[in-house]
């Protein structure tokens, strides 16, 4: 299979940069996958999950905001947060996805408050999903 | 002796340890600091690049100007992003920000929207409008807050309450050199029509309006939070060579009293000899 230079950088740093045979990721208006010879194209990214296919492993990542660019075959994903399954705290999800809910349940908290909870629960939803693929 | 007795000296010299105590102190803090700092930029770095590149790239290969983004309008109204520090005493890094920004000024009068205490001091005392002093510690401002401050721009950008949008910011050369910057980030502007690549037509999905609508915002939050790490990391490297030269001069400060010291011991010391011989042989 053809690969294309793949390159997925994060505010804490690089987290991968090399070949790469393919791209699934979730942007606003639904799943987008990428092979080589892709297009030129743009697209803001959503929250989701993400696959990158390197030397025919599939590996998953949980990617949420930012962008997805693929200009003159070179393919960049410059996501918001970025976390491979292996890295995911699965506690950490589960404490957070628990204390949105509780957030959501109050019959007390205000819209922001909601708003915030809502894209928390959503979060951690995506990291726990994302968390079972880690490879054992 | 001749002046200033030994006493007020020894004071001066007690004095002047403590001080370099203090600086000593300072420069080691700013050093376990900076470390942490260096780390983070070194990290953000190729975010920062890349991040900017690719919007190059997808603004330089546009060819639909509709966007708000990209239009420059007549208007002169700027509003500058100043990132500077909490606390003084690093040298010149918070005032080599300030006089770059009043330079621009002249020019492009506008609005400030201060991070760090020291940014909203001093632009409350030069009587210049301001945003929000909501991130006057700039320590705690978070990549978090760095999205929302851009939505925040961005919204009051397409409204029409500014035309440009600028960052200034001390960009991070080495541990030696820290160089304020000032850079535009918006309107975007693409490069000059010869330099641009040719026949590469980009795909928006779902569309251009949509696409810039959701990635500028971004893109600004991407920026800001570079450059408040660079400001960061340069904030402590200012303050560790700054608090470094000034433990050496407290050292040769001492070193020079500590002489006058022993030679006014040695004249006392001398002079009473004198006296006891000269009274002797009386």
């Amino acid at each position: 299979m053809k690969s294309f230079p793949l390159k997925i950088v994060t505010p804490d740093g690089l987290c991968y940069d090399g070949p790469a045979q393919e791209l699934v990721v979730r942007t606003t208006s639904g799943d987008l996958g990428i092979l080589a010879g892709h297009i030129s194209c743009v697209a803001p990214l959503g929250m989701g999950r993400a696959t990158v296919m390197v030397d025919g492993v599939k590996k998953y990542a949980a990617c949420i905001g930012g962008m997805v660019s693929v200009v003159n075959g070179q393919v960049t994903l410059v996501p918001t947060t970025f976390e491979w399954a292996e890295e995911i705290d699965i506690h950490r999800a589960e404490s957070s996805e628990t204390r949105a809910k509780s957030v959501l349940e109050d019959k007390t908290s205000t819209d922001t408050d909601i708003k915030l909870a809502e894209a928390r629960l959503k979060r951690a939803l995506i990291r726990k999903s994302v968390a079972q693929y880690k490879p054992r | 002796m001749a002046g200033v007795s030994t006493k007020e000296i020894k004071t001066r010299i007690r004095s002047m340890e403590s001080t370099k105590q203090i600086t000593k102190a300072m420069e080691m803090v700013a050093a376990s600091k900076l470390r942490k700092h260096q780390n983070r930029v070194q990290a953000s770095r190729p975010y920062f690049e890349i991040l900017s590149d690719t919007i190059q790239a997808i603004i330089d290969a546009n060819a639909d100007f509709t966007s708000p983004y990209l239009t420059h309008r007549t208007g002169d109204r700027t509003c500058y992003v100043v990132i500077a520090g909490d606390r003084g005493l690093a040298g010149g890094y918070n005032s080599n920000v300030f006089r770059q920004v009043m330079e621009e000024m002249k020019n492009h009068d506008g609005v400030i929207l201060p991070v760090g205490r020291k940014a909203v001091d001093y632009f409350t005392s030069v009587k210049k409008p301001m945003l929000t002093s909501n991130y006057a510690v700039a320590e705690s401002v978070s990549i978090g807050d760095c999205f929302s401050m851009a939505k925040n721009l961005c919204k009051r950008y397409l409204a029409g309450e500014f035309d440009r949008i600028c960052v200034c910011y001390t960009n991070f050369v080495s541990v030696l050199s820290q160089v304020p910057e000032l850079r535009e980030l918006l309107p975007l502007t693409p490069k000059a029509g010869d330099q641009r690549p040719k026949g590469t037509e980009i795909l928006y999905e779902p569309d251009s309006e949509a696409v810039f609508a959701a990635i500028v915002p971004e893109y600004l939050g991407g920026i800001l939070y570079g450059a408040l790490c660079e400001s960061r990391a340069s904030e402590q490297a200012a303050r560790r060579s700054a608090m470094d030269s000034a433990t050496q001069n407290a050292e040769e400060m001492i070193g020079q009293l500590s002489l006058q010291f022993n030679r006014a011991r040695q004249a006392a010391i001398t002079q009473e000899i004198t006296e006891i011989v000269a009274g002797s042989n009386a």
